[in-house]
C-alpha cells in the first residue's frame, strides 16, 4: 500500500506543532508520546499501519475548530477518526498528520420523541444511540456489524449501512442535520429537525465523503418507533442460483422484509461452529426477517414460505423464540469473527445488481481457484451488497499480495456487471487505486472539484478515496 | 429553443452556448422563469433499463413521468416517493418529465418513511456547465464509492448540470392501504395526534392534516387491517380503504385544496411540532394543509404580502419557506446562511464556471456577468 511521502517540513516542525496544539486544548487532549500515538497507528484495516505525528482528542466543537484552523495555517494534514473501526483504512494516519479523534464527544444533546429525532455528539457509538432511546420504544435504524464500537462520526463519513438497511435505508437516509467544521475552522449547521432544505443538498454530499470535506461534531438523527416484534426464517437451498432467484421473487412480491441475508456453504459451516445457531447444512442459506405484530409476522412469513416452496428449499425453519432469533443473528453478525478464528481474511464490500448474483458467485469461486485461495460469501442479498471474505495466511510470504490481487479482481467483476466497488464500507486507502475501474477521469475530476470547494488546501484526510497520482498536484500545492 | 436528442448533442450545445440557458423538462415545476435560451430535455427520452426483479429503473431524463408510471404499474411497481403533481397548484399545463422531478427533489407524503426522491435516486448522468458528460452512482441499491454527487444533483434545479439519465430503486405496490380519518379543529391537537401515531409501532406511510387527521398504512391485507384498527383505537376516527384512501393521499400530495384559489402559496418545512406554532403566529386568515407529520406546512395567504413575516418566523423556528406561487419580487427560495451560501456558490462555480445553467433560479447566488430577469 503506497502512501504519500510525509512532508519533511511538517515532520521537522513537530515540536512547534505540538506546542501550538497544547495552547488550544487541555493537556490531556494532546498526545505526542511515541508509545501512546502508536495506539492510533491503524483502524480496522490492520494490515496497514503508520504512527501519526500527534493525536488530539477535543471535547467541544470549538476545540475542533481551533485545531483545524491551526493545522490549516500550519499546512498540517488532519485525519479525522471516530472509533477507528473502518475496514477500508479511512482513519489510517500518515506520519505527518494530526489524528483528530472525536471519541470524547459522545453526549446526547437532545431527545425529541414528538419529532422523532435525537441530536448527539458524533463520538457516540451507533449502538448507544439506540441505547439512549430504546427504553421509550425507539431505535436508530442503521446497524453496521461493528455497531457496538463504531462511532456516528465514522458512520456519517462512510455512509454506513447494515443488515436492516433493506427497509430503513443507510446512514444518509436517516441523517437530518449536522454541525460541520471546515478545515479552515468555519463552523456551520446544515439541516436540523426539518426535512429537505431547498438549495444544494450539502448534507447529501457530506454523508459518505470519508472525512475529506469537514469534521462533523454533532448530528441530528431520525429515530423510529420500535416494531412490536421481529422474527427471521431460515431458508436453505442446494444451489446459490436458486437462493438468488428466491430473493428476487420475495422482493418482487411486495413483501418488505427488514433484512435478507445470504451465506454460502463455507460461511454457513464456519458460523455454525462458532455460534451454534442451528443453521442447516446446505449450499446457500437465506435469513429473511420480517417485523410487526405476531399476526403480521405470521402473515408475512406464510407468504415468504409459499414463495420459497416454489424453489424447493432443502430447509425452511422459522424462529420460534426470542432466544432462537438472537442466535440466528449472532451467527450472521459474527461471520467476520468466525472466519477470523480459522484464517486471516480480507472483507470485500462490492455491490452488484441482484440479478447478477448467481453469475458473480460462480466467477468468484473460479477466481478463488485461480489464486488458490478460499472465499466465503456473506452478504445483504436484498440490496446486492456482497461481502466476500477472502481467507489467507498473513504469515505466509506473498499470501497477502495474492489476496489483494484476488480482491481487486472480484471488485472489478462487480463493476463489470453494473455494480460498484463498495456498498457500505467506503473506499479509504483499500480501494483507492481501483477507483479508475468505476470512474473515468472526468467523473473523478468532478468529485475532486467538490473537495476543492470544501478543503482548497487538500489537508483533510488527503491520501484517501482517490488514486494518489490523480490527486498529486492538488496535494502538493498545499 | 434548442432540443438535443443525444447526450453528445447536449454537450455540444452547452459548449457552444454564449449566454444563459433556461433548462426545461415539462415546465410543470420550475418556480421562476430564467431569462435565456430555452433548452428542452424532451428529446432525451425512453426507458434504458427496467429490471422488476431487482426493483431497478434507469430512464432518460426527458421521459414523461406518465410513461414511467405506466411502465411500472404494468409490473405492480412504483416510485416510492409519490411524485406531487403541481400543475393545479401552479396553474401549469404540460407533462412532467422525470428529470424535472429529480431536479426539484419532488417528494410526496411517503417522505416520512425516508422516501424523498433523493433517497430513491441511485444514479445520474448529466452534462455540466462546461459541456462535460459526467456520471455518478449507478444502478445498485447501495453505493458509497466516491462522493455522493447523486444527492447533490437531486434538487439542484439544473444549476450544476443538465440531467440526461436517472436511476431509481423502486417499490412493489403493496397489497392494501387504509387511512384513519378523524376531523380535528385545532392544528396543535392534530399534530399531537400525528406525533402519537408516528411514535407508535404501526409504521405509517402517511401522516397529514387538512382539518382532518389522516393516517395511512400500507402492506399486506391482514397487516393493514390490524394496524388501521390499532390506530383508530389509539386516536379515534373512521377507516377508509383502497381507492378512497388513495384519493385522499393524491389530494394531500398535490395540495389539491389550494388549486385554483387566489393568494400566495408557501411551502414551509419545519420540525413537526413547530408547524402549529407557525400557524398560530400567522393567524386565522391563512389556510393550511400539513403533511409529513405536521412538518411540511402548505400555506395559502390571501393578501400575499406576508413574506417577511413568514420568513422571519421560520428563521426563528428553524426551517425554510419556499414561495411556490406569489409576488415576483419575493425570492422563491429561502435565503441561506452565509457559510451555506458560500459553499453552494463555490460548488456552482465548479460545475458551471460560466454561470449559464438556470442562473439565478435558486435565488441569491446569481453568477457574475450573467444578469437575469426573473418573472413568475
Amino acid at each position: 500500500m503506497e502512501m504519500p511521502k510525509p512532508d519533511p517540513f511538517v515532520l521537522s516542525s513537530k515540536a512547534r506543532i505540538v506546542a501550538g496544539l497544547r495552547t488550544l486544548l487541555p493537556a490531556d487532549a494532546v498526545i505526542d508520546d511515541a508509545l501512546e500515538t502508536k495506539a492510533y497507528e491503524c483502524d480496522g484495516l490492520a494490515a496497514y499501519r503508520c504512527t501519526p505525528l500527534a493525536v488530539v482528542l477535543p471535547r467541544t466543537t470549538d476545540e475542533v475548530a481551533a485545531v483545524l484552523k491551526f493545522c490549516h495555517a500550519m499546512n498540517v494534514p488532519v485525519v479525522p477518526r471516530g472509533s477507528g473501526t473502518s475496514l477500508a483504512g479511512g482513519a489510517m494516519p500518515t506520519a505527518d498528520c494530526v489524528v483528530l479523534g472525536v471519541g470524547r464527544m459522545n453526549a446526547v444533546l437532545d431527545t425529541d420523541y414528538d419529532n422523532r429525532l435525537i441530536r448527539v455528539q458524533t463520538g457516540r457509538t451507533n449502538l448507544s444511540v439506540t441505547g439512549a432511546v430504546e427504553q421509550d420504544g425507539f431505535f436508530y435504524a442503521p446497524d453496521p456489524s461493528s455497531q457496538l464500537a463504531c462511532a456516528i462520526a465514522g458512520n456519517i463519513a462512510m455512509n454506513s449501512g447494515g443488515a436492516h438497511c433493506l427497509k430503513y435505508g443507510v446512514t444518509t437516509n436517516n441523517l437530518l442535520g449536522v454541525k460541520l467544521v471546515l478545515m479552515d475552522g468555519t463552523v456551520m449547521d446544515i439541516g436540523g429537525g426539518h426535512l429537505d432544505a431547498p438549495g444544494l443538498d450539502l448534507l447529501g454530499i457530506i454523508c459518505g465523503s470519508e472525512g475529506q470535506l469537514g469534521v462533523v461534531t454533532e448530528a441530528t438523527l431520525r429515530i423510529l418507533a420500535k416494531p412490536e416484534g421481529a422474527r427471521p426464517i431460515l431458508l436453505g437451498f442446494d444451489a446459490n442460483e436458486v437462493a438468488g432467484a428466491c430473493v428476487s421473487d420475495i422482493i418482487k412480491a411486495g413483501i418488505l422484509p427488514v433484512a435478507i441475508e445470504f451465506m454460502d456453504r463455507p460461511c454457513i459451516r464456519t458460523c455454525e461452529e462458532y455460534a451454534h445457531a442451528g443453521y442447516p447444512d446446505c449450499e446457500a442459506l437465506l435469513i429473511v426477517e420480517v417485523e410487526g405484530s405476531p399476526a403480521e409476522i405470521d402473515e408475512q412469513l406464510a407468504h415468504i414460505k409459499t414463495i420459497a416452496a416454489r424453489h424447493n428449499p432443502t430447509a425452511m425453519r422459522e424462529s420460534t423464540s426470542e432466544d432462537e432469533t438472537k442466535r440466528i443473528w449472532l451467527g450472521r453478525k459474527s461471520a467476520f469473527s468466525a472466519i477470523g478464528r480459522i484464517a486471516d481474511y480480507m472483507c470485500l464490500d462490492g455491490t452488484i445488481p441482484v440479478s447478477s448474483l448467481p453469475f458473480v458467485l460462480r466467477r468468484i469461486a473460479e477466481l478463488g481457484d485461480v489464486y488458490g485461495l478460499k472465499v466465503a460469501n456473506v452478504f445483504h442479498a436484498g440490496d446486492g451488497n456482497m461481502h466476500p471474505l477472502i481467507m489467507f495466511d498473513a504469515n505466509k510470504a506473498g499470501d497477502l499480495e495474492k489476496c489483494e490481487a484476488l480482491g481487486a479482481d472480484i471488485l472489478r467483476l462487480c463493476v463489470e456487471v453494473g455494480g460498484c466497488l463498495t456498498g457500505e464500507h467506503g473506499v479509504g486507502v483499500e480501494k483507492r487505486d481501483l477507483m479508475g475501474a468505476q470512474f473515468n477521469p472526468d467523473d473523478m475530476e468532478a468529485q475532486l472539484r467538490v473537495k476543492d470547494v470544501f478543503d482548497p488546501k487538500w489537508l483533510l484526510n488527503p491520501a484517501k478515496v482517490f488514486p494518489l497520482d490523480v490527486t498529486a498536484s492538488r496535494r502538493s500545492a498545499a | 429553443m434548442v432540443r438535443p436528442s443525444t447526450e453528445e448533442e447536449l454537450s455540444e450545445i452547452i459548449r457552444g452556448a454564449n449566454g444563459p440557458l433556461h433548462i426545461r423538462g415539462g415546465g410543470t415545476r420550475a418556480l421562476r422563469r430564467v431569462a435565456g435560451e430555452v433548452l428542452e430535455t424532451g428529446g432525451l427520452s425512453g426507458i434504458s433499463l427496467y429490471e422488476p426483479g431487482a426493483l431497478t429503473l434507469v430512464v432518460k431524463a426527458g421521459t414523461p413521468l406518465a410513461e414511467v408510471d405506466t411502465a411500472l404499474a404494468a409490473e405492480r411497481q412504483r416510485l416510492a416517493f409519490e411524485v406531487p403533481d403541481l400543475r393545479g397548484l401552479l396553474g401549469r399545463a404540460g407533462a412532467s418529465t422525470i428529470g424535472g422531478v429529480v431536479a426539484t427533489n419532488a417528494s410526496g407524503p411517503r417522505r416520512i418513511q425516508g422516501c424523498a426522491c433523493r433517497d430513491n435516486l441511485i444514479g445520474v448522468r448529466l452534462v455540466d456547465g462546461a459541456g462535460i458528460i459526467l456520471k455518478n452512482g449507478g444502478r445498485v441499491m447501495k453505493n458509497v464509492t466516491g462522493y455522493d454527487l447523486v444527492k447533490l444533483m437531486a434538487g439542484a434545479q439544473g444549476t450544476l448540470g443538465v440531467l440526461t439519465e436517472v436511476a431509481f430503486k423502486l417499490q412493489a405496490v403493496p397489497e392494501a392501504e387504509a387511512t384513519v380519518v378523524l376531523p380535528v379543529a385545532d392544528s396543535a391537537a392534530a399534530v399531537a395526534m400525528l406525533s402519537r401515531a408516528l411514535g407508535s409501532p404501526y409504521d405509517l406511510s402517511g401522516a397529514a392534516y387538512d382539518g382532518r387527521v389522516l393516517l395511512r398504512v400500507e402492506g399486506m391485507a391482514g397487516s393493514v387491517a390490524y394496524r388501521s384498527a390499532a390506530l383508530s383505537a389509539l386516536i379515534g376516527g373512521d377507516i377508509v380503504t383502497a381507492a378512497d384512501s388513495a384519493a385522499i393521499w393524491a389530494g394531500i400530495r398535490d395540495v389539491a385544496a389550494f388549486a385554483g384559489r387566489v393568494g400566495a402559496i408557501w411551502r414551509v418545512s419545519v420540525k413537526p411540532t413547530d408547524g402549529p406554532v407557525l400557524l398560530a403566529a400567522l393567524g386565522a386568515h391563512v389556510d393550511r394543509v400539513m403533511d409529513w407529520g405536521g412538518g411540511l406546512v402548505w400555506l395559502l395567504v390571501p393578501g400575499g404580502d406576508d413574506a417577511v413575516r413568514i420568513r422571519g418566523l421560520v428563521n426563528r423556528l428553524g426551517g425554510h419557506a419556499t414561495l411556490m406561487r406569489g409576488p415576483a419580487d419575493v425570492p422563491a427560495f429561502h435565503p441561506e446562511t452565509a457559510p451555506i451560501a458560500a459553499l453552494s456558490q463555490a460548488l456552482r462555480a465548479q460545475f458551471d464556471p460560466r454561470g449559464i445553467l438556470n442562473p439565478g433560479l435558486m435565488g441569491g447566488d446569481v453568477a457574475p456577468a450573467s444578469p437575469t430577469t426573473v418573472t413568475s
